[in-house]
């Protein structure tokens, strides 16, 4: 074949040629005509400092400020940036010893060689201000400026939660977060971290070999400013918060109170408890592994993830599902001789008069009207079974926020527990259970488990006559800002606003009536309270007191729940707490000092001696 | 005996020479590139730059093995070698090790084995086998066909994926370029390229517009200025009604509503042209559809194929876009060591650069790198003038040989390393995106180096017996 196509080749050399001439030419004009790359990088490096923004600021619901900061300083290095130094000078300022250096210096040479790393951390500003100077020194190593929390009163440490540092993993998931970086670990601190956060933003530096820096690289033309964080407007009111860790102190359990028109939570408090400040900078490690080790898990939320029986509180409930599907009236009677009786089934009740209406039978806490008016629930001739009308009932229960998270905005809530139809049936066989198998569930008892949260949101449903807002612990995301859109959506929980009356007026009885109300201590002269108390058996010692409330009865401003474990009835502990709470948080003033006095000075152990 | 001496002295011994020259550099740039103070002696074999002298050996050894082979071995089982790799590239998919996201090698104990690396000199093979076969011009047929030689190994290669690899296959190109493809083909991909940037920089919408502007100059050009006033009033109306259907009722963008507008002018335009033979103005037409879907077509196939650190790769070669502590970490590193070179370099082992380990990757991808910095602008003048020597060398030997498989072979070999030499080089310099490929001869690697000397051993052995028949 003859080669027709031979002349090609010339434009093939001229490819090389222009290949070879452009890359020389770039070459020409990198290496001797631009002098920016030389200036760059004879003996320079290029040191990235971060700045880091301030983070948000807590405020409470009136403006009382929570959360700040305070100025701390990291000793960062860069590995390969280092030379020989005077190690033994340099320990001393640090006050740390050869062998411990060695660590740190593994520690960041193993995640990089090249990118900054965290010497030690926070060091003092005295350390600082001496380091400073000696700087020069110690090629590699520089200091970066960080923010500490700092709080201005020692409360609501669980709402908080605290910051710590970024690990590894989240470090490789979120391009955001550099080693030695801090995050919200728990509470809002980590709910709110993107908005508390801010953003980070990097100065870069020209260093020379003598560890100083030259100025700002291409002029600061890859610099971010940083954007400090958003600031946080809680619902707490510090002043109602504190005084609740007050009265809680000693004992264990939980307040939760909500402001009923919004959802938004007042009071939200855990105990034991600690002090926020013990979980900030060097110390946090170290105070971290001391509470985790407490046997009285003061790290715990119980407002959040303890899970308790409701008790007698819960009659409320059965109550108001009774009246919606018609199988009670207001006026119903039933009687009660010490207890309720069916075959060789009993269920025990205090002595009282017989028979009792409803907002009697809710005063007085009676177990046999309750246990009458769940049968009616679930023999209820409208559904086809037990186990279709036990479903209806269900439905209700989820309505109001039982057994399911409730959507607080903070991490880690417990859903709760309220069985399902299934539950039963692997227990009993499918529809092989009746209403007297789950009769314990009329007063609370059983399966059910509710944490203080949802208490509270039960309370506030009644107090708004079937209807809530997701409780939520923060008001305004930013100084003018709203809460998220989550918390402004109004749930109805399907029972009408009129079956409320009659249960209400059983909770105002049980507060201000007359003799066999069970919660007539925690009666207040100028407020009408709406209460319930209950009491919780539980298996690990003496009862969990319990009791939930609103006020003022109309237009009712707070709603409450109280929770004191192992402190016996609902009426001994729990409903004097409510009703001081309640005083405190209407009339900014406690007239009954003796009873404060009381709750204050009683220590209850955990398993439930009382001293 | 005779026979061996013989290939010994036809066997040409400049780019032997040159291949020598290059691999002792690029290993003192090794050593310089990951220089470890507690272990300085460019033999350690702890060391990057002690591994690669074992490389260096056993490419020697290769070369050798190659030398002495049959010519005839190399031309009868092209294909038999080309399957085998193409077997190897779908095996290296099920059984290969995973190192950086891409499927790509096989674990041999300590050494990993990347078998694209081979299969380039296998495809040289199979597509000089192909060629030779055909003793007529190359038609659309043929030009198919050998397409599909170059474009198979190139799938396998994509889903590992290692783009770089498929980009060195386009390097196939030059061969059927020399051997009569079509300038049109050549004219078409450059045009595609030009478009595809020029899309990139200034956004579809000015382009599409540009496209129309082109296209009505042709016409005035070709066709005069009647018929332009006749196309112009037909596009005008095809593009009012693209308009308000486009806008009001199927909600497009701009760029779509001029494609809708071009297509319903040209259902317009097929009756004239059909009725008046107008060719010219089909052509024109057939082009400017073609282009304005093809713009379309690219510029989906950029944002949704490529991934997002790929964009910002290409983004930053146009200039576009400045990330220097991220996608352009790596480019901005290598501008500042080879930059900070200047005209004469800071000298062996000197580079400051290099010592901060600023450059990721400065001993593989990167090692032009250290060149520019310890060696200047006269030593990566003097490393490029070697590459161009070895080019023309290349080119000069392909064009001396009698049959159309060794002049094909030659012309591969000559465009993967002309290929591989540009882009790396231009990829450290910022004249070409970020691709991961090696620089024949200077990167550290066992594969790439071995790959590359067997393929251009064989050609330096079929070259020797250029004289024989192969059959």
């Amino acid at each position: 074949m003859k080669d027709r196509f031979a002349n090609r080749k010339y434009f093939i050399m001229a490819l090389v040629l222009l290949a070879a001439l452009i890359l020389i030419a770039r070459l020409f004009y990198i290496q001797i005509v631009d002098k920016t790359y030389r200036v760059s990088a004879a003996n320079n490096a290029l040191r990235p400092v971060t700045q880091y923004p301030a983070r948000g600021l807590i405020y409470d619901r009136n403006g009382k400020l929570m959360v700040y900061n305070q100025a701390a300083y990291d000793l960062l290095v860069i590995p390969v940036q280092t030379s020989a130094f005077d190690t033994t000078r340099f320990n001393e300022i640090l006050g740390i010893t050869m062998d411990d250096f060695k660590v740190r210096m593994k520690v960041a040479v193993s995640y990089s060689r090249r990118a900054p790393s965290v010497f030690m951390k926070m060091i003092s500003s005295e350390t600082y201000a001496m380091l400073q100077e000696e700087l020069y020194r110690f090629p590699g190593f520089y200091v970066q400026a960080r923010t500490l929390r700092k709080y201005t009163r020692p409360v609501a440490a669980h709402l908080l939660g605290y910051v710590g540092e970024v690990d590894n993993k989240l470090i490789a998931k979120d391009r955001y977060y550099r080693s030695g970086d801090y995050i919200g670990v728990s509470g809002i601190e980590k709910s709110y971290e993107e908005q508390l956060r801010g953003r980070k933003g990097v100065n870069i530096f020209l260093v020379d070999v003598h560890n100083n820096i030259k100025g700002s690289y291409a002029e600061g033309r890859y610099d971010t400013v940083a954007i400090p964080g958003t600031n946080l407007w809680s619902t707490i009111d510090i002043t109602l918060q504190e005084y609740g860790e007050r009265l809680m102190q000693n004992k264990t359990g939980s307040i939760v109170a909500i402001e009923p028109s919004t959802g938004e939570i007042l009071t939200f408090v855990s105990s034991p408890t600690y002090d926020p400040s013990l979980l900030v900078g060097r110390v946090r490690s170290e105070n971290f592994t001391t509470l985790q080790a407490d046997t009285v898990k003061p790290l715990f939320d119980r407002a959040l993830m303890a899970s308790y029986p409701p008790g007698s509180t819960f009659k409320i409930m059965n109550g108001l599902i009774g009246l919606q599907e018609n199988v009670i009236k207001p006026a119903s009677l039933f009687s009660c001789s010490n207890g309720y009786h069916a075959g060789s089934l009993t269920v025990g009740c205090h002595s009282h008069s017989s028979p009792l209406n409803l907002p009697q039978a809710v005063a007085q806490s009676c177990n046999a009207w309750f246990c009458n008016a769940f049968r009616n629930i679930l023999e209820n001739p409208a559904y086809g079974s037990v186990q279709d009308a036990f479903d209806k009932w269900r439905e209700y229960l989820v309505a109001f926020g039982f057994g399911n998270k409730m959507g607080i905005d903070l991490p880690n809530e417990l859903s709760g527990f309220i069985p399902a139809r299934s539950y039963y049936d692997r227990y009993y066989g499918k529809d092989r259970w009746k209403a007297l198998t789950v009769i314990s569930l009329a007063i609370g008892q059983g399966e059910i488990g509710a944490t203080p949260l949802q208490m509270a949101n039960m309370a506030t449903v009644i107090a708004n006559r079937g209807s809530f807002y997701i409780p939520h612990v923060v008001k305004k995301i930013g100084d003018d800002g709203t809460p998220s859109p989550l918390y402004t959506q109004k749930y109805i929980t399907g029972i009408s606003p009129g079956n409320f009356d009659p249960v209400i007026e059983g909770m105002e009885g049980a507060v201000n009536g007359g003799p066999g109300s069970t919660a007539r201590g925690a009666r207040l002269d100028s407020i009408i309270i709406c209460g319930k108390t209950g009491t919780a058996q539980n298996p690990h010692g003496k009862d969990h007191s319990i009791f939930v409330a609103f006020a003022p009865k109309d237009d009712p401003k707070i709603a409450i729940a109280v929770y004191v474990e192992n402190a016996g009835f609902g009426s001994t502990f729990a409903a004097p707490i409510a009703s001081l709470m309640i005083e405190k948080y209407l009339t900014a003033d406690i007239k009954r000092k003796y009873l404060e006095d009381h709750v204050l000075n009683t220590v209850i152990k955990p398993g439930g001696k009382e001293q | 005996m005779e026979k061996s001496n013989n290939i010994l002295a036809r066997l040409d011994w400049v780019t032997v020479i040159l291949w020598l020259a290059m691999m002792i550099m690029g290993w003192m740039n090794i050593h310089a590139a990951v220089y470890n103070e507690q272990h300085t002696s460019i033999f350690d074999m702890s060391q990057r730059y002690g591994k690669q002298l074992i490389f260096i050996i056993a490419a020697i050894v290769l070369a050798v093995m190659v030398v002495v082979t049959d010519n005839k071995l190399w031309f009868f089982f092209a294909w038999f070698i080309y399957g085998f790799f193409i077997l190897l590239l779908v095996l290296v998919l099920v059984i290969g090790k995973e190192i950086n996201g891409a499927r790509a090698w096989f674990g041999v104990g300590a050494f990993s084995i990347q078998p694209s690396e081979f299969a380039k000199f296998a495809t040289g093979l199979a597509l000089a086998s192909y060629l030779n076969s055909k003793r007529q011009l190359l038609g659309t047929r043929e030009m198919i066909a050998a397409t599909a030689i170059i474009i198979a190994p190139v799938l396998l290669i994509a889903l590992q994926p290692d783009m770089g690899s498929v980009v060195t296959y386009f390097a196939f190109f030059i061969v059927l370029y020399r051997e009569g493809m079509s300038i049109w083909v050549f004219i078409t991909a450059i045009l595609a390229v030009a478009l595809f940037l020029l899309s990139l920089i200034l956004g579809n919408l000015p382009v599409a517009i540009g496209l129309l502007v082109v296209a009505a100059i042709a016409l005035l050009v070709t066709s005069g200025y009647l018929v332009t006033l006749k196309a112009a009033v037909v596009m005008a109306l095809a593009g009012g009604v693209a308009f308000l259907a486009g806008h009001y009722l199927l909600d497009l963008g701009t760029v779509l509503i001029i494609v809708l507008a071009v297509f319903l002018a040209g259902v317009v335009y097929a009756w004239f042209i059909y009725r008046q033979r107008m060719v010219n103005q089909a052509i024109i037409y057939a082009f400017l559809l073609g282009g304005l879907l093809y713009l379309f077509t690219v510029d989906y196939a950029f944002h949704e194929i490529l991934k997002p650190h790929q964009q910002t790769r290409i983004n930053i070669m146009l200039g576009m876009e400045d990330d220097p502590f991220g996608e352009g970490y790596n480019l901005n590193q290598s501008l500042i060591s080879i930059g900070s070179g200047g005209f004469a370099g800071k000298g062996y082992l000197n580079g400051t650069q290099t010592k901060f380990k600023f450059v990721p990757e400065q001993s593989t991808d990167f090692i032009f790198c250290t060149v520019g910095e310890e060696w200047g602008f006269i030593g990566s003048t003097v490393v490029i003038g070697l590459f161009v020597w070895l080019l023309l060398r290349l080119m000069m030997m392909a064009e001396r040989q009698r049959t159309t498989f060794v002049r094909a072979y030659g012309y591969g070999v000559f465009g993967l390393f002309l290929m591989h030499f540009f882009v790396n080089i231009g990829m450290t310099i910022g004249v070409m995106p970020v691709i991961g490929i090696p620089l024949p001869f200077f990167s550290y690697g066992g594969s790439s180096l071995w790959g590359f000397t067997i393929l251009l051993f064989i050609f330096l052995r079929l070259d020797a017996g250029r004289t024989e028949y192969l059959g």
